[in-house]
């Protein structure tokens, strides 16, 4: 393998609801701010596109940073396919030998990358959180791809020095998009594929819609999160996030325990949430939770242990028991809203 | 009926402690268990078996004693575990991991390959879908339900962020399962006591048809550079208030920056 042929970062680009989604709008951003912090590689930002989709869409990713935007395009490619999907990334990576490719770490995502990986057998590192070229040298394409293992209790930086593309899969919600510029010049190139050839042995019967039950935690400006420490009374907590307009989280020792649905769970092993208030409530702050709201941009923390490791990552910390306190917080909302003036 | 379940030994994450002073694991007195996302997938495994009738096989590839978790696999109702140990295969990344598994896997009959989506001490989701990927198999990630299983074919729920999806793959395939798809059962008495007597089938790397430059920590692509703890740090304001006070305080924060309006 001759690794100097290897170029550009390639961005897979999931198409959900007419739309290329979020977190591979992040990852285009990442992109862009990975190039532009070594010139002298003098790479292209590639959005890639896969699909029956519009040309709208798949220019979606040129005004959100991509150089160029590949789409790979047929009628009949109505919906996902590991196998479709794997064997059109082969024929790209043969065709175009990207040196970087990076792929959300949605469900879609965490299917199709280990596949595309093992076809070609190089190194794949799952749901990254950071993304940095070598820092020991300043012309070097190397990167290193820092993730969280042992339930975010210990971080890793790994590489992928033998074998090219060096790919990885990336959290949803940590990175930061470009903003939209309709104007942004990029190289447009469309390919008609032909997957005729390919035998795709998994067949899509029907798709079930969640229950209404399915949150989306991570669009709220304001979490209100429990943890153990609320045992079987999120019942309390719903009530107050109501009057306050917040959505419900939880940490995975809650959810664990059948307290509340594994759609609230936020952390390593639930959801990367940045609300602009992230309040814990009888949450203990275990480092797997708090890889997925340390960002927040204001946390308030109440836990009733004032050595809990919550108040390591709080702007703010009451000591005390939230169950006390959120239904008296309710009350001084509700009576607020009731005052005459 | 042949069914694979593979599984890993791994620490109880959730019992991870820090050593503030030297920001390192502190790993002694860690409990093992069994990944629950694999013992998910075995659950699943033996009420097929229950079902429809089939020969259940855990396979594991980990140190000498993963012997002790395939023990209580034996007492759940496994019928045949197989041990993949050997200082070679150590320190194996994802796609090294899944060389090995496969090399085993190609020497055996099988119709279905059960793999739980993601351990808990990596959360790579990576080894089933590589694995099934050595083997030639599709693949189906994130199952939450099976809902038909017959010779030919399998009907799954795969859960995906907003909606499920029932797919229907031929046979032999690979499923990886969540930890949501069935609570395991307890061990058997009967199991227990058996568990003791019955082999464990060992396989090492001489008994494996397999390339060594593909294996463990030297055959693995991905090389970690570093690994460190997360440093905390202290900036917060820490109050001690009554219950009234505190909520007062709450509600402060949340009408300065303008959320609670009339």
């Amino acid at each position: 393998m001759n690794i100097a042929e290897y170029k550009d970062i390639y961005v897979f680009c999931e198409e959900r609801e007419n739309k290329i989604h979020d977190s591979s709008l992040e990852l285009l951003g990442e992109a862009v701010r990975l190039v532009k912090d070594r010139p002298s590689l003098n790479y292209k930002v590639v959005g890639v596109v896969i699909g029956d989709h519009s040309d709208e869409l798949a220019k979606m990713a040129g005004h959100y940073g991509a150089d160029k935007v590949i789409f790979l395009h047929n009628e009949k490619l109505k919906h996902y396919s590991t196998e479709i999907y794997t064997e059109l990334f082969m024929d790209l990576i043969k065709n175009d030998k990207p040196d970087i490719i990076l792929i959300p770490a949605t469900v879609l995502g965490r299917d199709l990358a280990p596949r595309i990986a093992a076809r070609c057998d190089t190194g794949l590192t799952a749901d990254a959180t950071k993304l940095d070229f070598d820092p020991e040298n300043k012309e070097s394409a190397l990167l290193y791809v820092t993730r969280p293992a042992f339930g975010g209790n210990l971080f890793g930086t790994i590489i992928n020095e033998t074998k090219r593309p060096q790919m990885t899969t990336i959290r949803p919600g940590v990175m930061e998009p470009v903003h939209r510029d309709p104007e942004r010049d990029f190289q447009f190139d469309k390919r008609e594929v032909s997957i005729d050839h390919i035998e795709d042995k998994v067949k899509l019967i029907e798709v079930l819609q969640k229950d209404n039950m399915a949150v989306d935690i991570t669009k709220a400006d304001i979490i209100l999160s429990g943890g153990r420490g609320i045992g079987d009374n999120f019942h309390v907590l719903e009530e107050c996030a109501k009057m306050i307009g917040a959505e419900v989280g939880a940490s995975r020792g809650a959810v664990d325990k059948g307290f509340i649905g594994k759609d609230h769970q936020v952390g390593q092993t639930g959801k990367t949430v940045r609300p602009k208030v992230y309040i814990a409530c009888g949450i203990s702050g275990a480092v797997q939770h708090l890889a997925g709201m340390e960002k927040s941009d204001y946390i308030i923390a109440i836990n009733k242990d004032p050595d809990a490791a919550i108040f390591s990552v709080a702007n703010i910390g009451l000591v005390g028991d939230a169950l006390e306190i959120l239904p008296l917080l309710t009350e001084e909302i509700r009576l607020y809203r009731e005052r005459p003036y | 009926m042949n069914i694979l379940v593979l599984l890993k030994q791994v620490p109880d994450t959730t019992e991870m402690k820090i050593d503030k002073e030297k920001g390192t694991l502190i790993r002694e007195g860690v409990p093992t268990i069994t990944n629950p996302d694999d013992l998910a997938g075995m659950e699943v495994a033996l009420r097929l078996k229950d079902k429809y009738g089939a020969k259940v096989t855990a396979v594991t590839m980990g140190p000498p004693q993963a012997e002790n978790m395939l023990r209580e696999l034996y007492a759940m109702g496994a019928d045949h575990a197989v041990l993949l140990t050997d200082r070679k295969f150590s320190g194996a990344d994802t796609w090294a991991t899944s060389n090995t598994l496969a090399a085993f896997i190609k020497q055996v009959d099988f119709d279905l390959i059960i793999a739980g989506r993601q351990a808990i001490d990596g959360d790579t989701a990576q080894v089933g879908p590589q694995t099934a990927e050595k083997l030639g198999l599709p693949q189906i990630s994130y199952v939450d339900d099976v809902l038909e299983f017959s010779k030919e074919k399998i009907v799954v729920k795969k859960a995906l962020e907003n909606n499920y999806e029932v797919l229907e793959c031929s046979l032999p395939c690979v499923i990886t399962t969540l930890s949501t798809i069935a609570k395991p059962r307890y061990m058997r008495v009967m199991g227990i006591s058996h568990a003791f007597e019955k082999d464990i089938t060992i396989k090492t790397f001489d008994d494996l048809n397999i390339d060594p430059a593909i294996i463990g920590l030297k055959g693995s692509p991905t090389k970690v550079k570093k690994t460190f703890t997360k440093e905390v740090h202290s900036n917060s304001d820490i109050l001690h208030l009554d219950g009234k006070a505190s909520a007062r305080k709450v509600a402060e924060i949340l009408m300065d920056m303008n959320f609670i309006g009339k």
